[in-house]
């Protein structure tokens, strides 16, 4: 899905600002997000780790950027349950006023109407899955598609019809384009493709080179 | 970590409290998981168990052998929590090529050896530029690599984790491998900054 999330070579982010002796929680309140997960998993908000991925990139984009980590994860969590109908928004709002907040502060929260059925649930832990007949081999040139999709994926947007080689080959996974919307786990081989600085940025690249991992279904050959 | 009532202007703080409530309304939430989530991420979960790693590869060329091979069987007897990687791919930094990993796509980090990941990582300034222009990204973070030395960055956008593992500093041959973790930094194991002896 084109988003806010899909951050790899977006201009205007400015400078990485380090913390000496950065603690594990900032504030109570971001671990506390971080405890709601169990429940809310078990309680049948998202099966799978694909699913709760997209309902972060699906949050509001101004909060994506300004809420933290542990908001967009609190956006993510309680899309989740309101779209599964497990909590309500107007429950949380009565809530909010309740304990003093404002009514007009930014919810990053955005469930639809209309969700995605769930899914089955996942069978164990651990989406690594047996697929046979890899259609590409280490060493090979690989185009990847031009295209983005309107869902889940895992190709960022600036590694979008890019010439890449082929330099592992991770076997069977899950499919996230799928698994996110409740489709069925599709498994299909994963390769780590490498690009250059150049083939991504132009002429006027560092010389580096991207490591991206991509599921088959998001690259074709290309010939020599 | 400060206590929440210091951070009532943040709404995601009340946000927070507000479905925390709820869910506990719901039988959803226990009192105690926060304080285990608290516990796992501060006392067993860190960058300690990387650097363990890393000073045993140091130590032991075999080991280092298995690990650059396949990292995953190789920290299998570490009994390592906190979940999140699947399969791990070490990479290693010579003086010819110089590692860094991301999550241009969310936030993915290999929670399991390195702990939960720093914020500025999970930033968009650091997601967004190291794709693009690592090596200036780098010096602007204290790290300035010759314009020779190759940078792979890892850009993890499927379940694979990765984790750098740094040259040892010099003149440090003589040390323990518990003397040589306490050496090694989260910074170095993400591949942004290199370790002084």
């Amino acid at each position: 899905m084109d988003g806010i999330h899909d951050l790899g070579g977006k201009p205007g982010y400015g400078p990485v600002v380090r913390e000496t002796n950065e603690p594990v929680f900032h504030n109570l309140w971001e671990a506390k997000v971080f405890s709601f997960l169990r429940g809310a998993s078990i309680a049948g908000a998202w099966y799978s780790t694909d699913r709760f991925r997209h309902l972060i990139e699906r949050i509001d984009p101004e909060a994506y950027l300004t809420h933290g980590y542990y908001g967009r994860w609190l956006g993510g969590i309680e899309t989740g349950l309101v779209e599964a109908g497990i909590v309500t928004q107007d429950e949380i709002n009565r809530k909010v006023q309740q304990l003093g907040g404002d009514s007009t502060d930014l919810v990053a929260a955005r469930p639809r109407p209309d969700p995605d059925p769930l899914g089955e649930i996942p069978a164990y832990d651990g989406s690594q899955r047996d697929v046979s007949n890899p259609l590409f081999h280490t060493g090979q040139r690989v185009r990847t598609s031009a295209v983005g999709k309107p869902g889940h994926t895992r190709l960022p947007a600036y590694a979008r019809d890019k010439v890449g080689t082929v330099v592992t080959w991770h076997q069977g996974w899950v499919y996230p384009d799928t698994n996110a919307h409740g489709q069925g786990e599709d498994p299909q081989h994963l390769y780590t493709v490498q690009f250059t600085g150049n083939e991504l940025w132009g002429d006027e690249a560092e010389n580096v080179k991207i490591n991206l991992d991509l599921f088959e279904p998001y690259i074709m050959e290309e010939s020599m | 970590m400060s206590d929440d009532h210091d951070h009532k202007q943040e709404p995601q703080a009340i946000r927070a409290e507000a479905l925390e409530a709820i869910l506990m309304e719901k039988g959803l939430l226990k009192p105690e998981d926060v304080d285990e989530v608290i516990a796992r991420y501060s006392e067993r979960v860190g960058p300690l168990n990387g650097a363990r790693i890393v000073a045993r590869a140091w130590k032991e060329s075999d080991f280092k052998k298995r690990l650059l091979a396949d990292g995953t069987a190789a920290i299998a007897d570490y009994d390592l929590e906190g979940g999140e990687v699947q399969k791990l791919v070490v990479v290693e930094n010579t003086p010819t090529v110089h590692n860094a990993v991301v999550c241009t796509l969310c936030s993915c980090y290999p929670w399991a050896v390195l702990g939960l990941p720093p914020r500025w990582y999970k930033d968009p300034a650091y997601r967004s530029r190291i794709v693009r222009e690592p090596r200036k990204l780098l010096a602007e973070m204290g790290l300035a690599l010759d314009e020779e030395i190759e940078i792979r960055v890892w850009d993890s956008s499927a379940e694979v984790r990765y984790m750098v593992l740094p040259m040892q500093p010099p003149n440090t041959d003589h040390m323990d491998q518990e003397a040589l973790a306490a050496l090694v930094t989260r910074d170095s194991m993400i591949g942004v900054a290199h370790l002084d002896g």
